[in-house]
């Protein structure tokens, strides 16, 4: 899977998730320790447990919709559709709350399956009708917009969280672990499981390889598509649902600033852009890399201007070093 | 040179060697072309036809070599260096972009400009000139290429070249699209080039073409020239002979000696889809193998991907085991009560994901065999695969490499064993040895053989007539979509076999012939 | 006779546009309180051409086979350089613009250069250089404010000879000096040749990269007189990220609408500006009929939903199932 296995003695003993790392992870990680440098230069406090711990919190809600990016773009596509997933799954749950205990206890997976509908809506779009993902995702987030705005009359809606969303998003089980994270890791091993020992998980890196091969190999692949773009659409509102948990409720556009960050994250991690090829360690990397860079950032007091374009310019940049496409045809 | 006129040539070719990896394609071939007469090539698959032309128009580079051009050597950086001067080549695969004009198209390398902007009315005249010179003027130079048939694009392609005002045309197989009256406006043409002074490099299969066209002959055989002849001075049956004439090597397991008299597996009747297979009828028994014949590009891909369930809106039946079956999808013709295996053309797009491991390869087609409830069972796993690794012994540095590592030969063989991993009943190959070594050939042609005595029924289609011969029980040879032709036992040789495909009755041959000394 | 056949084919998706436009503006104008006066088709016009402007860049890039999702951005960051620079005098007005439209080419010529010589995907990359775009624009205007020359603004969205709404004329004058030479020289064969068959029209010699390159160098231009426009009719700048965003997602609807390909090397510019105007239409029906305006955006959306699912009804027609994948 990657172009520079080491085969040190080191290297074959380490788990096999982790030997599959790649030059792009290890630059991912190599970014990390710089920006924790760079910020313990800044405010000794940065590699105190405490905020180390809360950034890791932060950064567990980009993760959880980091991971329903990733395995779109291991197929090779893409969903831009999180923004409004997001939101519905966290209005949606918090709208259920307003139904009694019933609604409560249902909060959750009912926002979850909210962002699920979404989802099998983009897979239908792309594996059924071969309609580009971009184009499909974009159409089903403007879709979810709108029965978002006829629902909240466009206002961020009355309805708050639910105890347990915000046990999930805020509490801690472990005292000193935010179940945040453990909500990520939990998620994150089941992916990790998902993507290297089951049949799925390898027919998602097929079709990203080459889905005319794993056609021919005799996997439905139009299923496959459809499933995990379900399984994006479920994590983006199980996002939300979190996002909403943390705040107390839900808010108009609160997934716009979730888009590019899980693109950015993924991509950063060294998953390539075009499908097939990237571990769930380096979507790992990517969204702890984006978070401390935000962090930094909003600890330096730069403005949101200052951020986009810092954003983008990394993302480029980052890019250009090791996500190019072949150079001729 | 025995046919050489006064003149000296355009153009010759001389020590011309061309290899691809270990692949020879051309071996110190040489080849003069003289202005103003028509010069045929002709050769089996594989000759080395198409890696001369390549040569000559700039899209290859030879190794060795040196090509002279009125005289000067000359070398041919890009096709459109050989343009400029004056080397055109139509070839088989089209160049032309669908969604723009046949005018567009025609002028596109080099439009005709008015104050800087493409000069519509300039580009119309040369459209109409080239498509009338084409004998083309039915084609409306407004039309979009994506609209029109196979056989007007392939005049549209004519179009194009004329229209760039070569003095070396090249056709290779340009008439294979057209429908017969096309192709007698098109000699008419090509005759009316040839007195204006072109020089013109006629590659094509069809015999007859040739002895209508052609000036000049010239043979080519594993890539080396074996012979250039004035046309008309050798029967067709003489012709034959030079294309095969090579040593003959026995590399090929005994074939089972009992027929079989089981009940078929696999039946195909009134088989038809588009316009590209027509009618087709065939039966297979455990234990028989069965090769497809014919040029290349008859509808042998089409019937093997239309019995795996890829080709929708096929007409007639395909029966399985006495049952008539509907096969909408690779999955379904792979299920276990049908058991198909198709080992596809092309392994690097269709059958292998090259930056994915071995392992990840081998398993799968299989995946359900190595796997409970969607759970990959590694020990299984690791189990079945050694266990396919030796059997096939395929070389490899361990099953957790990229298979894009591996050699061509041990790619050919991931492919064949990541489908032998299933158990096939059925299995249908599509050209399998293309561009591997001999080494593997001869391994794949015994694992045929074993898995046909132990009861498997495969559908087999090669371009290499030796393996036809040498594998198969019997030889069905596919002209356009249709069989034209069964062999079986010792019928199949390679003179039935080359005279099926170029559909010609090799006893009228003979005849004609002698007729026309 | 078989001429305009073969006019007619090629202008298919144009003519399904406008068609679908002046059915939609007929029934817009026919309920509309005031009719069919001057006045609503100013007003319509205005709003249209701000969509029209951004659709056009759009189709550039998507005729390439590529896509620009930064279009709204360009659009915002003008918007905002606009509202610094275009005010004053005549002269400083002039340069004011010239400097907003220099802007919008360097933003499209970047995209470019990324997408071709960088040989980065179209999506990604663009997704990225929006969010500088945007950067910028927040920088320019953290606030809502500025101001621009009314004079000029009010000339250009108001009306010629009382009837004209002169933003029509505007837009007539772009497809005049940029898409009529863009459409019908070398470069712009390249960018359909490219986006149609990359290999064949490498095949035959074409210029595809700088083909390619100047469309998205024209994209960027066109979408920054939408910001310019955008402008003259508020009066100010706005780094609203939502606003950008709409722009980018409806100047896709537009360009389907219009009937250009989302594969490449299909579509014009004409047929994106009625597929604008359309889907502008198409939201402003809501008011017309009395709907809570709150429906717009699900409304728009369902639209949108719809126009991209028709292209896939040419897949009924793939006999040969492995070209589903391209």
């Amino acid at each position: 899977m990657s172009d520079t296995v080491t085969t040190g003695g080191a290297m074959s003993r380490m788990p096999k998730f982790l030997r599959r790392a790649d030059r792009a992870v290890a630059t991912a990680f190599a970014c990390i320790v710089a920006l924790l440098v760079f910020g313990s230069l800044y405010s000794p406090s940065f590699l105190s447990p405490e905020y180390l711990l809360q950034q890791l919190k932060v950064a567990s809600f980009l993760g959880v919709i980091a991971t329903g990016m990733m395995l779109v773009i291991l197929l090779g596509q893409i969903d831009l559709s999180v923004p409004w997933a997001v939101a519905t799954g966290a209005m949606m749950a918090s709208a259920a709350a307003a139904f009694g205990p019933t609604g409560v206890a249902l909060a959750i997976p009912f926002g979850i399956l909210c962002g699920v509908m979404i989802g099998v809506v983009n897979g239908i779009g792309v594996a059924y009708l071969r309609i580009p993902s971009m184009i499909v995702t974009l159409a089903t987030n403007a879709v979810a917009q709108g029965l978002m705005v006829v629902y909240t009359g466009g206002f961020s809606p009355q309805d708050s969280a639910t105890a347990a969303m915000r046990y999930l998003a805020t509490g801690s089980l472990i005292p000193g672990v935010p179940n945040a994270v453990i909500v990520w890791a939990l998620i994150g091993a089941a992916t990790v499981f998902l993507l290297t020992r089951t049949t799925f998980g390898r027919s998602v890196y097929a079709i990203g390889n080459r889905e005319r091969a794993a056609y021919l190999s005799g996997v439905d692949t139009r299923r496959i598509v459809l499933i995990a773009f379900a399984i994006a659409g479920g994590l983006s509102a199980f996002g939300g649902v979190l996002l909403a948990g943390y705040a107390s409720k839900a808010a108009q556009s609160m997934g716009d600033a979730y888009l590019l960050p899980a693109i950015a994250a993924v991509v950063l991690g060294g998953t390539s852009i075009l499908g097939g090829r990237g571990s769930y360690l380096g979507t790992v990397a990517g969204v702890i890399l984006i978070t401390l860079l935000q962090s930094i950032l909003s600890v330096m007091q730069m403005p949101e201007a200052g951020r986009q374009i810092i954003y983008g310019v990394v993302i480029v940049s980052m890019l250009l070093l090791y996500g190019r496409a072949p150079a001729s045809r | 040179m025995d046919t050489a006129p006064g003149e000296t040539p355009l153009l010759q070719m001389e020590g011309i060697s061309k290899r691809y990896g270990g692949v020879r394609a051309l071996e110190d071939a040489d080849l003069v072309v003289h202005a103003g007469r028509i010069h045929a090539i002709l050769g089996e698959n594989g000759a080395g036809k198409s890696t001369l032309i390549k040569v000559m128009s700039g899209v290859v580079a030879p190794d060795q070599g040196r090509i002279v051009l009125d005289g000067r050597e000359v070398t041919f950086d890009s096709p459109a260096a050989a343009n400029r001067a004056g080397v055109v080549c139509i070839f088989q695969e089209l160049s032309l972009i669908p969604e723009l004009s046949v005018a567009d198209n025609i002028v596109i390398s080099d439009p005709p400009k008015k104050f800087g902007m493409i000069d519509r009315k300039a580009q119309r005249r040369i459209a109409v000139e080239a498509l009338a010179r084409a004998g083309a003027s039915d084609i409306h130079p407004s039309a979009l290429v994506k609209d029109l048939p196979l056989s007007r694009r392939q005049m549209v392609e004519i179009a194009k070249a004329l229209a760039r005002k070569p003095r070396i045309l090249i056709l290779d197989e340009a008439t294979s699209a057209l429908t017969a009256a096309d192709v007698s406006k098109v000699f008419e043409v090509l005759k009316r080039l040839r007195e204006e002074g072109l020089a013109l490099l006629y590659i094509s299969h069809r015999m007859h073409e040739i002895a209508e066209l052609a000036d000049d002959c010239t043979v080519f055989r594993n890539g080396r020239k074996i012979a250039t002849y004035k046309a008309g001075t050798k029967s067709d049956t003489e012709v034959i002979e030079l294309m095969i004439g090579r040593e003959y090597q026995n590399v090929f397991p005994p074939k089972s000696t009992t027929s079989s008299s089981a009940k078929p597996i696999l039946e195909c009747r009134g088989l038809s889809w588009t316009d590209r297979l027509t009618d087709i009828n065939f039966a297979v028994r455990p234990g028989e193998v069965i090769g497809l014949g014919g040029l290349d590009g008859q509808g042998q891909r089409e019937l093997l991907l239309a019995l795996f369930g890829v080709l929708r809106g096929c007409s007639g039946e395909v029966v399985i085991d006495g049952k008539p079956v509907r096969l909408g999808s690779p999955a379904q013709a792979s299920s276990g009560e049908i058991g198909m295996a198709l080992i596809p053309e092309d392994r690097k797009t269709e059958g292998l994901m090259l930056p994915m491991s071995v392992r990840e390869n081998l398993a799968f087609a299989a995946m359900d065999k190595v796997s409970k409830h969607g759970i990959i069972d590694r020990v299984a796993e690791d189990r079945l695969l050694d266990e396919m690794v030796k059997l096939l012994a395929i070389k490899t540095a361990g099953l957790d490499i990229p298979v894009g590592a591996l050699s061509g030969g041990n790619q050919q063989k991931v492919v064949i064993a990541k489908w032998l991993m299933r158990h096939p009943r059925i299995i249908l190959l599509n050209d399998p040895t293309r561009g591997i070594d001999v080494g593997t050939k001869q391994e794949i042609y015994q694992l045929l053989r074993r898995l046909a005595d132990a009861g498997a029924a495969i559908v087999f289609y090669s371009t290499d007539y030796d393996e036809l011969i040498g594998c198969c029980d019997r030889v069905l040879v596919l002209y356009d979509g249709a069989i034209k032709r069964e062999l079986a036992g010792d019928e199949i040789t390679e003179h039935a076999l080359i005279a099926s495909a170029l559909n010609i009755d090799v006893a009228q041959a003979e005849k004609m012939a002698r007729a026309h000394p | 006779m078989s001429e305009w056949r073969f006019w007619f084919a090629a202008q298919k998706g144009t003519l399904l546009a406008f068609g679908i436009f002046v059915a939609m503006f007929i029934l817009y104008t026919s309920n509309h309180p005031a009719g069919f006066t001057a006045n609503v088709v100013q007003t319509a016009s205005n709003k249209g051409v701000l969509l029209a402007f951004v659709a056009m860049a759009q189709t550039l890039v998507v005729i390439t086979a590529g896509i620009d999702l930064s279009v709204g951005m360009i659009f915002l960051l003008t918007n905002c350089l606009a509202s610094w620079l275009v005010v004053g005098g005549p002269v400083e007005t002039t340069l004011g613009v010239i400097a907003v439209l220099f802007v919008g080419v360097l933003c499209g010529a970047l995209n470019g250069a990324i997408v071709i010589y960088g040989r980065l995907q179209p999506i990604v990359a663009t997704i990225a250089t929006g969010a500088v775009y945007f950067g910028i624009a927040l920088l320019l205007r953290p606030f809502p404010g500025g101001s621009v020359n009314e004079d000029l603004a009010d000339a250009l969205t108001g009306r010629i000879f009382g009837v004209v709404p002169a933003s029509l004329v505007t837009l007539l004058a772009t497809v005049l000096i940029i898409w009529v030479p863009f459409s019908r020289s070398v470069y712009g064969r390249a960018a359909y040749a490219a986006g149609s068959s990359e290999v064949a029209a490498y095949m035959s010699g074409v210029p595809i990269k700088r083909g390619k390159f100047l469309a998205y160098t024209l994209a960027g231009l066109l979408a920054s007189i939408g910001g310019l426009f955008l402008t003259f009719f508020t009066y100010t700048g706005e780094a609203a990220y939502a606003s950008g965003n709409a722009y980018t997602l409806f100047s896709i609807a537009a360009v389907v609408l219009g009937g250009v390909s989302l594969f490449g090397g299909r579509g014009s510019v004409i047929g994106a500006i009625f597929g604008a105007f359309a889907f502008r239409t198409i939201g402003d029906l809501l008011f017309v009929f009395d709907l809570d305006p709150l429906w717009q955006p699900l409304f728009q959306g369902v639209v949108l939903l719809l126009a991209v699912s028709l292209g896939a009804f040419a897949l009924f027609r793939v006999k040969n199932r492995l070209e589903w994948f391209g």
